[in-house]
């Protein structure tokens, strides 16, 4: 080795070099082993999307054909024709989006009203009341699906909107205690000073809570909104129990392969599959078209609704 | 109106005011949470005898009977009751160790970071039994484990099912045992991840709202990355944890297998002893009372013993 090689290598230049560049390979291997996982995540979530997308377009050939991958050969919307029949399609998706919207906005109007009395008003109980709140939340619905469903029963409201909407209504539907609980810690987070001087300008509790404090709180209201109208278009539990009758798209996917199977006499397990996967892509394309446009709200909803901090 | 209210002191009428707001609530938790959690617990002791003609239903006082029954002799009940709980206490940790470390990852600024944060909440927006159910199917052919699926699907698309990777693994020579925990890991990374939704985004959350002037002043103090992990960013997100594993908890629990059985029982009509059809809502009101009872008791034990690490700095 040179003299001045040597030199070099003592230098702190040298030593700043190295650094340098291991710095740099570090920065390289780690951007690659993110690029994998997250790529590998990513996958196993849309691959089996893109499955059932590719198989609903496809001929029963094409899904037994070890050839094809993803891209049908012998195109065909026959699966999706016969899936539009079995679920009444249209006529279930208006009354799916009639329904998850109706009861989201039945959320919004009761549970801010309920979480703005949790957050602004102390007295004696308050907390006790509030702890309540928390174990609707824990405590599993199943634990009391007996005997919800004889008392509708009983009262003559089972198989229609009215018994999950007094249970709405009440602040004790679908993940209601969830959404009470987002809207306290939202207006525990607002001034209070907007309301002292409401208060002070003579406007009542009320008034101030619906023309004060709801227009502040319209992030907490879309968060909300947002996740009671997905958990409402999914849900399975309150609709099979207490409005069996009433066909909506989770609920008429659970049924589409038997009543294919019995309406046409269909044996063969791949043809409802197919069906199935036919009637899969036809439940999750609005609610997908939806989140495609809002999916800010739903992200940044969760990051500001108050659960975190 | 107005005459009235100025009688009040200010304790009372935020009483008055408090109780009004949170009024049809306190209507809900009686008549349709408390009351109904009561009589779910006394038709556990009752067999329960619907009247057909005038409607309504009157109740057989047995005791224990059916506790007796579900532990004893149900064919199900018992293992499938273990096996979920199992199932729970192992996803949970999965759950949480994965979204952290997901969240960290998203956490850094990369391009394409906010199309990759919607793709991993997109499970949360098809969480329907329905669609699961039929997903279910898919995987077992575009992931591996062949039963539920007909075998020309499952041949069809062998380029990702695990009867191949099994097959080349024991090939190798490699055991059947390391094999078999390879295969059910693959099988259970999609659920932990189809799971995580809600978790990565309060992690996310979380981690942003740390002060970055802690990293900074920890990195001239001379703390390695490694240290700065376990000594702020762990602590930090601690409350989050503890949110994120009550979260778990309750959503595993909801679509466990358990409280399917318990609906089944319930709501799947029978040949009772006094010969007619009818519903076993006792007995199902056992199962789903029992369930909950057992989830609830992990939860408060589980969230107790992390309560313990939880950090709060403010």
């Amino acid at each position: 080795m040179t003299n001045r090689m040597k030199a070099w290598m003592n230098s702190p230049s040298f030593d700043n070099t190295v650094q340098r560049w291991t710095g740099k390979v570090k920065d390289l291997i780690v951007g690659i082993v993110m690029a994998i996982i997250i790529i590998g995540v990513c996958y196993t979530i849309l691959s089996p999307i893109f499955a059932i997308l590719s198989r609903a377009f496809m001929t029963e050939e094409d899904i037994i054909n070890p050839l094809v991958f993803l891209i049908p050969q012998n195109f065909t919307l026959n699966s999706i024709s016969l899936a539009i029949k079995y679920m009444d399609y249209w006529n279930t998706l208006a009354r799916t989006l009639l329904f998850a919207l109706t009861f989201s906005a039945l959320h919004v109007f009761v549970c801010s009203m309920v979480g703005y009395g949790f957050a602004r008003f102390k007295f004696h109980g308050s907390n006790v009341f509030f702890a309540l709140v928390v174990v609707t939340i824990v405590v599993p619905v199943h634990s009391i699906m007996v005997p919800m469903f004889l008392n509708f029963s009983s009262l003559n409201l089972l198989n229609t909107w009215f018994a999950l909407g007094l249970l709405t209504i009440t602040g004790v539907g679908l993940r209601s205690g969830l959404y009470i609980y987002i809207f306290r810690q939202f207006f525990r987070g607002l001034p209070k000073e907007i309301e002292e001087a409401a208060f002070i300008d003579g406007a009542g509790p009320f008034y101030t809570y619906a023309r004060i404090m709801m227009p502040n709180a319209v992030p907490a209201i879309v968060t909300v909104l947002l996740f009671s109208f997905v958990w409402h278009y999914n849900d399975t539990f309150y609709t099979t129990l207490l409005m069996r009758d009433t066909r909506l798209l989770a609920t008429s996917l659970l049924t589409l392969g038997d009543n294919y199977a019995q309406a046409d006499n269909i044996t063969s397990k791949l043809h409802i599959q197919m069906v199935v996967y036919a009637g899969v892509l036809l439940a999750v394309t609005p609610i997908l078209t939806i989140y495609m446009f809002l999916q800010r709200f739903f992200v940044e909803g969760l990051e500001r609704s108050g659960i975190v901090g | 109106m107005k005459a009235q209210k100025k009688g009040l002191t200010l304790r009372k009428r935020e009483l008055v005011w408090g109780l009004l707001f949170i009024s049809p609530w306190l209507v809900g938790i009686v008549f349709f949470f408390l009351l109904n959690l009561v009589q779910s617990a006394w038709f556990s002791f009752n067999d329960l005898h619907i009247d057909n003609i005038q409607g309504g239903y009157d109740l057989e006082l047995v005791g224990l009977t059916h506790y007796g029954y579900i532990f004893k002799e149900h064919v199900d009940f018992v293992r499938v009751l273990t096996e979920s709980m199992g199932m729970m206490l192992l996803n949970v940790p999965l759950i949480i160790f994965f979204s952290l470390f997901m969240a960290i990852l998203l956490n850094r600024a990369f391009m394409g970071r906010g199309f990759v944060r919607a793709i991993f909440f997109l499970p949360v927006i098809m969480a329907s039994p329905a669609i699961s159910q039929a997903l279910q199917d898919i995987l077992a052919t575009v992931m591996g484990g062949v039963g539920s699926v007909p075998p020309d699907v499952a041949q069809a698309h062998s380029g990702f099912d695990s009867q191949s990777i099994a097959m080349m693994l024991s090939q190798f020579g490699v055991p059947m045992r390391i094999i078999t925990y390879i295969i059910d890991s693959i099988a259970m990374l999609h659920g932990v991840i189809r799971a995580s939704g809600v978790q990565i985004l309060i992690f996310l959350a979380a981690l942003q709202a740390i002060p970055p002037s802690m990293y900074e002043v920890s990195q001239i103090e001379g703390a390695t990355g490694y240290e700065a992990f376990w000594k702020i960013t762990i602590p930090m997100v601690s409350p989050l944890i503890l949110t994120n594993v009550v979260y778990t908890i309750v959503d595993t629990f909801a679509t466990s297998e358990v409280v399917e059985l318990a609906r089944k029982v319930s709501f799947t009509s029978v040949i009772l002893e006094s010969g007619a059809r009818g519903y076993n809502f006792g007995q199902g009101s056992a199962m789903a009372l029992v369930a909950s009872l057992t989830a609830c008791a992990v939860l408060v034990f589980v969230g107790w013993i992390i309560s313990k690490f939880v950090f709060y700095y403010n």
